[in-house]
């Protein structure tokens, strides 16, 4: 193997192995940051051995075992009188394992009992409410999913400093708030997954966002983020609003194909060739909806944008979109999680099962709202009006920020006296 | 990125005898680290060739032609669709994997074209009857 391919290999093993390692460190050394440290160390042992040596036949045993022996090292290091308690138990835990005969059998057996355990704490403080969003993203990238700081801060359009300080500060932060490397209790349950789905769609959202020409690392968000969602979903089978969040993803991701034109423009959902749309994942999607569901009661605010994905998903034409159900599910969102923008996607909802005047009386209403001022979709829902369409669709590009969507808004309104809702 | 995974066949495959009870085990262990890890998107055991069948093609001609077929080492006996960073990481993967038959087997590891890679490829031809197709869409929605 030449020293490149050995590279790309341990890349390869990194990716595969670094949140389990990081996780298990993490549960002995009772710091997150000190962890990834000890878990960065042997893979710099890995980079400086594995050319001369060849990649071992068990890598991720080699790196585990690697890495506790610098953890053990730390121990010794510190100043024995000022050690807390928990620290100490970490110390023998290790060198009980260190001592066992057959290292490597003993690691593995260790890993598979535990490691799920382990990388569920890890996301858990990843994500920690006492981060700032931005902070827990980057922290998450960073730990969970093995993603470098240059890595991050392409995909964040954020210079490296930036982040290496954003994730530097967020390790402070859990060390100095004494975060505890656990699972929140019953009653924290909720809230704390709701920190964590949070940051999973957001990283989602960032890579969907990203337009032609961005570094390939902005839409490798949504991979990324995709992954995580998977990998959750089998840490807390029982929690429906992460399965909820994967098919949210999966569903929106199956349109990646769809959703652009040949010239980078972009392509609204109902004009997009469903051709396109990625089957196998609108499949996956469904499902992780359906596990959504079947756990009862009910839905929160991610399953249900997932159902209503879905119902788009399920049709096989535009004109044979269940409306009347979405228009039902956006009731119901607008319940659980009230916001503007939702009653502006329940009024187009509202129009398109039961015609314009309905879906334009609640719009009017919300016309008034300050928060959607600035939304620049509310004038482009404004629709049925075919005169005043012009001047709303151009309203509606002054206020997009995304240059793209701009385009298409402009276009619409040199096209709005042929404009006219399909239904 | 995406990969086909594939395990070919092998005389046993192909005769139709089921892999014993510690490999389903083991390969049972594999596929679930492989969906805790977020891996796999799909997967399937195929049954032998004698109950498949090929379609030839020659210009506008189409000949069936039933199972088995000879060539054991050149079929497949099952595959996953695996969503990976790298082929390496792929490749690692296929390395945790366990030996899906007793004896000699081999693996095989394919990318899957995503639409990106089609930017230069996708024709004018394509293009047309892609818009022929928007056009009859359209025509169904008035």
């Amino acid at each position: 193997m030449t020293a490149s391919a050995t590279h790309s290999a341990i890349d390869a093993v990194w990716r595969i192995e670094s949140a389990k390692v990081i996780a298990a460190l993490a549960r002995r050394v009772r710091d997150v940051g000190l962890a990834e440290e000890l878990a960065q160390d042997a893979l710099v042992a890995a980079l400086e051995t594995w050319p001369g040596t060849g990649v071992p036949d068990k890598p991720g045993a080699w790196l585990m075992a690697t890495a506790k022996n610098r953890a053990l090292d730390h121990f010794r290091r510190g100043k024995l009188l000022e050690r807390k308690h928990e620290e100490l138990a970490g110390e023998m835990e290790l060198e009980q394992e260190m001592a066992a005969a057959d290292l490597e059998a003993a690691l593995i057996d260790h890993m598979d009992d535990d490691i799920g355990d382990d990388l569920l704490r890890l996301v858990f403080v990843a994500c920690h409410p006492v981060l700032s969003t931005e902070a827990r993203a980057a922290l998450t990238l960073r730990l969970l999913c093995g993603l470098a700081t240059d890595e991050i801060a392409r995909a964040f359009l954020v210079p490296e400093p930036t982040i290496a300080q954003r994730i530097v500060r967020a390790k402070r932060t859990l060390a100095e708030t004494r975060v505890p490397f656990e699972v929140p209790r019953k009653d924290e349950l909720a809230a704390r997954l709701a920190s964590v789905l949070e940051v999973v769609y957001l990283v989602f959202n960032e890579g969907y966002s990203a337009t032609a020409g961005d570094d390939w690392m902005r839409p490798a968000l949504c991979e990324e983020a995709l992954r995580l969602g998977r990998i959750l979903a089998e840490l807390v089978p029982n929690e429906p609003e992460v399965h909820g969040v994967v098919a949210l993803m999966e569903i929106q991701a199956s349109r990646a194909g769809a959703r652009v034109g040949p010239s980078g423009e972009p392509i609204l959902l109902l004009d997009q060739d469903r051709a396109r749309w990625d089957h196998l994942l609108v499949r996956r999607g469904l499902a992780a909806l359906a596990r959504a569901e079947q756990l009862g009661g009910r839905l929160g605010s991610y399953a249900l944008q997932a159902a209503i994905a879905a119902c788009h998903a399920r049709a096989r034409t535009a004109a044979e979109t269940d409306w009347v159900r979405i228009a039902a599910l956006y009731d119901a969102l607008a319940q659980i999680a009230p916001s503007p923008v939702v009653e502006l996607n329940r009024a187009v909802a509202v129009a398109m099962a039961f015609g314009p005047a309905e879906g334009l009386a609640l719009v009017d209403a919300l016309a008034a709202e300050p928060a959607l001022k600035t939304y620049h979709l509310l004038p482009a829902v404004q629709l049925g009006r075919l005169d005043e369409a012009r001047a709303e669709f151009e309203r509606a590009a002054s206020l997009t920020r995304n240059s793209r969507e701009k385009k298409l808004l402009l276009d619409r309104a040199a096209a709005s006296h042929k404009f006219r809702v399909v239904k | 990125m995406r990969f086909m995974v594939m395990v070919k066949a092998t005389k046993d495959s192909e005769a139709g005898v089921l892999p014993d009870e510690k490999i389903l085990t083991a390969m049972g262990k594999f596929n679930e680290e492989l969906v805790k890890a977020g891996v796999m998107l799909a997967g399937e055991g195929l049954q032998a060739s004698s109950k498949g069948a090929r379609v030839r093609f020659k210009g506008s001609k189409r000949t069936v032609v039933d199972g088995p077929f000879a060539e054991t080492k050149e079929l497949i006996a099952g595959f996953w669709l695996w969503h990976v960073k790298s082929k390496e990481e792929a490749i690692e993967w296929v390395k945790r994997c366990p030996n899906p038959f007793s004896g000699e087997s081999e693996i095989e590891i394919r990318q899957v074209f995503e639409a990106e890679d089609f930017g230069a490829e996708f024709t004018p031809e394509l293009r047309e009857q892609e818009e022929r197709l928007r056009a009859q869409l359209a025509a169904k929605k008035k």
